[in-house]
């Protein structure tokens, strides 16, 4: 049971991540915090990923003579075009921010809100 | 070159986009769109004529053999929606020119055409590809290019609107990368019609069942299922014009395409509706969306948050059709989507028009407009019945299938909510009308002309398909059908 539990330690640390960085999204109100909340929610689905290709005892994918066990590289390829993609969307959404930050003179989005139901 | 179909739906616009980058040019833009979309629907056409003569069509990617490679796959439901997608995208394209050319400022003019083509492209991508992780990218693709869309909008709220769309598509995305790896991890396989052999014997598994929860609640969000429709009313109301019509006409159809698709095909009948309270909860959702954002939509003074909120209500005739799990509600809730695109794109067409002319869809500032920009209203007026559901109209037809699979079901009471939330459209499409055609234009402004021929006519031309599809439903329905009885004929 211990054993078991232990054992799984890399999903206990994807879950924890994941539902930090969920937490972090819902609870923050300053935008760029959100973001970061964000990032750390979907590096930690990157953990998963990455985590369920390894084989134990197994190298890199690589030809080679004398190797024999090697770790799944489709999922580490998957998860490298997701990278590209949270890359995308951080770089986005903190431009949106600026825009955010010039056009409101705040990255609180409590104020925003204001503002907006203001007119 | 007909073989090579599939990929030139999705590979054209793809390209043009980075070749507008460079030109840059706004009319020149403008022009490569408007023929790439015209290009798009017509291999749409082709293809899903090819599904319905033929059967399902496949194309390895790179004469990578499936499951290794990755597949296109169209069959009578995708060939459908790819037609809807890019029929929308057709009309959309030439509306553009005079629409953005007046909301955005000129330098960003050539960057609204790649963005336009990025997103067209990730959509009809999402709706073509047989390959699971596949959708993700084309979903972040289209995802992405229309956040910086709407954040395009005039006003500083679309910005946002914007991040808001930002931060719940992103969650929604990743929701649906946890449960695509959940399936990964299960089955080693990533293509769709191998995962659905290979998940037959894992029926019982608590980690599909999981991977079930996090595809359909992340594509939810996509979708706008009530209750995780938050971001869309602001996204719609306050994207350009363009944009607006865009979104409203295709990214929640291809949402929905594709619950559907991992709902029956990959995860099968059987596990999404029998082994589960899959069916029941689908109902009270789409019930609890209809009733409460039609209400909504009531109490809103600006009318294209008004059909913002009247869109999420309509996701829930959609997904009513689908709780009822039959073939007959399948085939209502398909034909939906497709009326639903026709009808809100012609309204947000319309509105388009008078914001030019008005800079303004409040109610207040529209007072008078159906006596001065008669065609326009005029177009308005015929989507809203539509949307109401009058008989001779496109949304006639969706509603009465739907009112017929809930008889079939007996479910007489949801057959009479149909009806009877039908007369809450009747009451905002009302709203709209009573402020165009009976009250007196506000003394300050001055009187507008008709909007421009090149917006007129792609209006006219979706109010003409409302009408067609209202008299000659034997296209529109049969093809729903062909597509429903596929996707139930490939688990029974």
């Amino acid at each position: 049971m211990w054993q078991t539990f232990l054992g799984l330690y890399n999903y206990w640390i994807v879950i924890l991540l994941m539902m930090a960085g969920f937490y972090i999204v819902m609870s923050r109100h300053n935008l760029v915090k959100k973001l970061i909340g964000l990032n750390i929610f979907q590096s930690a689905v990157f953990l998963f990923y990455i985590s369920v290709g390894k084989v134990r005892g197994g190298t890199a994918p690589i030809v080679e003579e004398g190797i024999t066990s090697y770790s799944n590289p489709l999922p580490h390829v998957l998860i490298l075009t997701a990278i590209v993609v949270g890359v995308a969307t951080v770089s986005l959404g903190l431009a949106l921010v600026v825009r955010l930050k010039e056009a409101y003179g705040t990255i609180e989005e409590d104020e925003i809100n204001e503002m907006d139901a203001a007119g | 070159m007909g073989e090579h179909l599939p990929i030139l739906q999705v590979i054209l616009p793809l390209i043009a986009a980075p070749v507008c980058l460079l030109v840059r040019h706004g009319a020149v833009c403008w022009l490569i769109a408007t023929l790439v979309s015209w290009l798009c629907l017509a291999i749409a056409v082709l293809l899903l004529m090819q599904a319905l003569d033929g059967g399902t069509i496949r194309y390895q990617l790179g004469s990578w053999v499936a499951p290794w490679g990755i597949e296109y796959v169209v069959d009578r439901l995708n060939g459908f929606i790819l037609v809807i997608v890019a029929a929308v995208g057709a009309v959309v394209a030439p509306y553009a020119l005079r629409s953005v050319a007046e909301e955005l400022p000129e330098r960003q003019i050539g960057l609204f055409y790649v963005l336009y083509l990025l997103c067209l492209s990730g959509l009809l991508g999402i709706t073509i590809t047989g390959d699971a992780f596949n959708v993700f990218v084309f979903l972040e693709i289209s995802s992405l290019s229309s956040y910086a869309l709407i954040s395009m909008g005039r006003h500083r709220k679309a910005l946002h609107a914007a991040y808001q769309y930002l931060v719940m598509g992103t969650i929604g995305a990743t929701f649906f990368l946890i449960g695509v790896g959940l399936l990964y991890l299960m089955t080693g396989t990533l293509n769709m019609a191998d995962l659905a052999e290979q998940l037959k014997p894992l029926a019982g598994s608590r980690i599909v069942l999981a991977a079930f929860g996090f595809i359909v609640v992340g594509m939810g969000l996509k979708l706008a299922v009530f209750p995780l429709h938050l971001w869309l009313p602001n996204a719609y109301a306050h994207a350009p014009s363009a944009v607006s019509v865009f979104l409203a006409g295709t990214a929640t159809k291809v949402s929905l395409y594709v619950v559907l698709r991992f709902i029956f095909t990959v995860f099968g009948f059987e596990f999404s509706f029998a082994g589960q309270p899959f069916g029941p909860a689908l109902l009270i959702l789409a019930i609890a969306g209809i009733v409460v954002c039609s209400l909504v939509a009531i109490y809103q003074d600006d009318v294209k948050r008004l059909l913002a909120w009247s869109s999420v209500a309509q996701i829930g005739y959609m997904l009513l059709g689908l709780s009822f799990a039959t073939a007959l509600g399948l085939q209502a809730g398909l034909l939906h989507i497709f009326n639903h695109a026709i009808m809100k794109a012609g309204l947000f067409l319309a509105m388009g028009c008078v914001f030019l002319r008005l800079g303004s869809c409040r109610l207040e500032a529209i007072a008078g407009v159906g006596r001065q920009m008669p065609w326009t209203m005029a177009g308005f007026l015929l989507c809203g019945l539509s949307l109401i559901g009058v008989p001779l109209t496109a949304g006639f037809v969706s509603k009465w299938y739907l009112v017929l699979a809930a008889l079939e079901k007996g479910w007489w009471p949801v057959a009479a909510l149909i009806v009877l939330t039908s007369l809450l459209a009747v009451v905002y499409v009302w709203k709209v009308v009573e402020a165009a055609w009976f009250r007196e234009p506000p003394g300050t402004a001055g009187r507008v002309g008709e909007a421009p021929l090149v917006m007129l006519v792609p209006l006219w031309i979706v109010v003409a398909a409302n009408i067609w599809f209202g008299f000659e439903t034997s296209g529109s329905v049969d093809v729903a059908k062909a597509a429903a009885l596929a996707l139930m004929g490939a688990v029974e």
